[in-house]
């Protein structure tokens, strides 16, 4: 039995680990380049942006068991094959990739714009930008995100036991359903119970420890609420549409 | 250094047009700090953005040290490699500092030199080098975090001269600040520009930065630069709105049979003790009914409101005695002759 689950927990940790690092090599700059593309971005490209925005929606609406199976013939030219560990890591990527990307795109758009019109003020390039400011300014939530990335992989990978790839799942769908098993249906959940809380723990700590040490950059609370005034930003005027209004109605 | 000629900056959203800019003509001299002051809304923040064309304005050409950077190739945020290297000549400073959080101080100020290709070892002499400039050489292993406001913003300013640059903007620089650190940050932007001889280009909404600091203002009004010159030149410019506000004076009449009279201080007539003068000549006695004086370049330059006794008949000649030093002279309650006020303007 405990062959078994040793070989079962390497089979997640492979695939989960393998299919993890795809995913954030394609979602990161996949993530990146759907804030860019918008509308108001370093790269404004609305054709761009509406095209991987709808193929990153329809692969993440997609279930997983279902992906795994319509991607057979895209796997089958990857690997070689379509049964076994390797074979799961291709959907498994696949599907974690626009889920990533989603996530990177949250993170990303949520570091200041002034910050980049900073950059850009000392003759920084978009890539420059991009390098220096908008990916490590949301590191910390990008690490979270990884986090939630290999999370719910943990989920899908259940599911590659359909495939033949073995893991943590397989064993409570085999021999804890499908044998009754009980006992070793519940071994199994308190091993990926133990596997996601220290994963979550350890991500949860990686952000938190960036965090501290940087903070925001702006002006604290205080000084914002003596001042009155609200700070004229020109972007308000062109993508702001509640300042915009009220611009209009001063130069009318 | 900075001249911008018909600058006009349209934003277009959703069919609407909003003119941000229009037609603003701005010279801004070699070494002088040059200050433009507006309401919110009024453009400032377009104007500066269109100086280093982090906003590309919709017509007008920006020059900046001879160099014309609206004919530079790129559009807006697709900056050619030649606008880019324009702009790393051209220092920011920004209202809310902006400084990169995952930074330390020093990597802060190190980042337009990375940008720049400066080698490693020269990039730290340098910035180690300004942050001891700005007086926060204690501070470089510091987070952005960790330090107060007036502290980031001497960060932002060390960053903003990492580049060597002839030319710095202030966008709002104090207007996050108390006013204990904003004149700090106004008297080391002065000494930079003494110092480093560098010009300056602010925007502001508070007139007491104009007045600490600026050699020359601006009003911007609804996109357009209303009144604009030189400290003295405005005091000249009878009725200016600028003017007015740099220099506020009050105070009425304590009686009907008195004459209140604004004198207007500048230029040579400025150096010399017309009041005990007045008073001496025509014995006569005078109160003061209030003053704003500065001393600018060694000159006193300001206004100042008196009241002599009796009405505006009795006192044509004390009048015409302070017209007659090259004073600049407005009286009060009387419909203005407008010969007259020409002919002390003139003067």
């Amino acid at each position: 039995m405990q062959p078994l689950l040793e070989q079962a927990c390497w089979d997640t940790l492979y695939m989960v680990g393998w299919s993890t690092l795809i995913a954030v090599v394609g979602g990161l700059p996949l993530g990146v380049l759907l804030v860019l593309t918008d509308r108001g971005g370093l790269l404004q490209n609305v054709v761009a942006n509406k095209v991987i925005g709808q193929i990153v929606n329809i692969a993440r609406s997609l279930p997983f068991i279902i992906l795994m199976v319509a991607l057979m013939g895209f796997t089958r030219w990857i690997t070689g094959t379509t049964i076994g560990r390797e074979a799961a890591i291709v959907p498994l990527a696949v599907g974690a990739i626009p889920f990533f990307a989603r996530l990177v795109e949250t993170a990303v758009r949520e570091v200041d714009h002034g910050l980049v019109e900073a950059v850009q003020s000392m003759g920084g390039n978009t890539w420059t930008v991009v390098r220096k400011v908008l990916v490590p300014e949301s590191l910390p939530s990008l690490i979270s995100s990884a986090t939630t990335t290999i999370v719910a992989l943990i989920g899908y990978s259940a599911m590659a036991g359909t495939v033949g790839a073995g893991g943590l799942g397989d064993i409570a769908i085999r021999y804890g359903y499908q044998r009754f098993e009980t006992g070793l249906m519940w071994i199994t959940v308190a091993i990926l119970a133990v596997v996601i809380s220290v994963i979550q723990f350890a991500g949860d700590y990686a952000a938190r420890g960036l965090h501290r040490r940087g903070g925001r950059s702006g002006p604290g609370p205080k000084l914002r609420l003596l001042k009155a005034r609200e700070p004229d930003s020109p972007a308000a005027a062109s993508t702001g549409s509640g300042s915009g209004t009220a611009e209009v109605g001063k130069v009318a | 250094m900075i001249t911008t000629s018909g600058l006009s900056k349209v934003y277009r959203s959703r069919g609407r047009e909003v003119t941000a800019l229009d037609g603003v003509d701005l010279h801004v001299r070699e070494g002088e700090v040059y200050g433009v002051i507006g309401q919110s809304g009024a453009g400032k923040s377009s104007l500066i953005r269109c100086v280093n064309l982090l906003e590309r304005p919709t017509s007008g050409t920006v020059t900046v040290a001879g160099q014309d950077l609206t004919a530079l190739a790129g559009r807006g945020h697709r900056a050619g490699r030649e606008l880019r290297r324009a702009r790393s000549r051209i220092g920011m400073v920004f209202q809310h500092f902006n400084l990169l959080s995952s930074r330390t101080v020093q990597d802060n100020v190190e980042l337009p030199l990375e940008i720049l290709g400066v080698s490693g070892k020269e990039r730290s002499r340098k910035a180690l080098e300004l942050l001891d400039l700005v007086g926060l050489a204690d501070k470089a292993g510091s987070y952005p975090a960790q330090l107060s406001g007036g502290q980031k913003q001497r960060v932002g300013i060390a960053r903003a001269l990492a580049g060597d640059p002839k030319v710095l903007l202030s966008d709002e620089a104090t207007s996050a600040l108390d006013p204990e650190t904003t004149r700090s940050i106004l008297q080391l932007l002065r000494d930079l520009n003494r110092q480093l001889g560098l010009t300056v280009l602010l925007i502001t909404h508070e007139m007491d930065v104009v007045k600490s600091i600026c050699d020359s203002a601006a009003l911007m009004e609804k996109g357009r630069i209303v009144e604009s010159g030189t400290v003295g030149e405005l005091l000249a410019t009878p009725g200016s709105e600028l003017a007015a506000a740099l220099f506020p004076v009050s105070g009425d009449a304590s009686g009907d049979d008195r004459t209140v009279v604004d004198i207007t201080f500048h230029g040579d007539a400025a150096g010399r003790p017309v009041i005990s003068q007045l008073s001496r000549t025509y014995n006569i006695d005078i109160s003061i009914l209030g003053a704003a004086m500065d001393t600018v370049g060694g000159k006193q330059v300001g206004r100042m409101r008196i009241e002599l006794p009796g009405r505006y008949e009795d006192n044509v000649v004390p009048i015409g005695f302070l017209r007659e030093q090259g004073l600049q002279i407005d009286v009060q309650g009387l419909a203005q002759e407008p010969a007259l006020a020409e002919e002390g303007a003139a003067k």
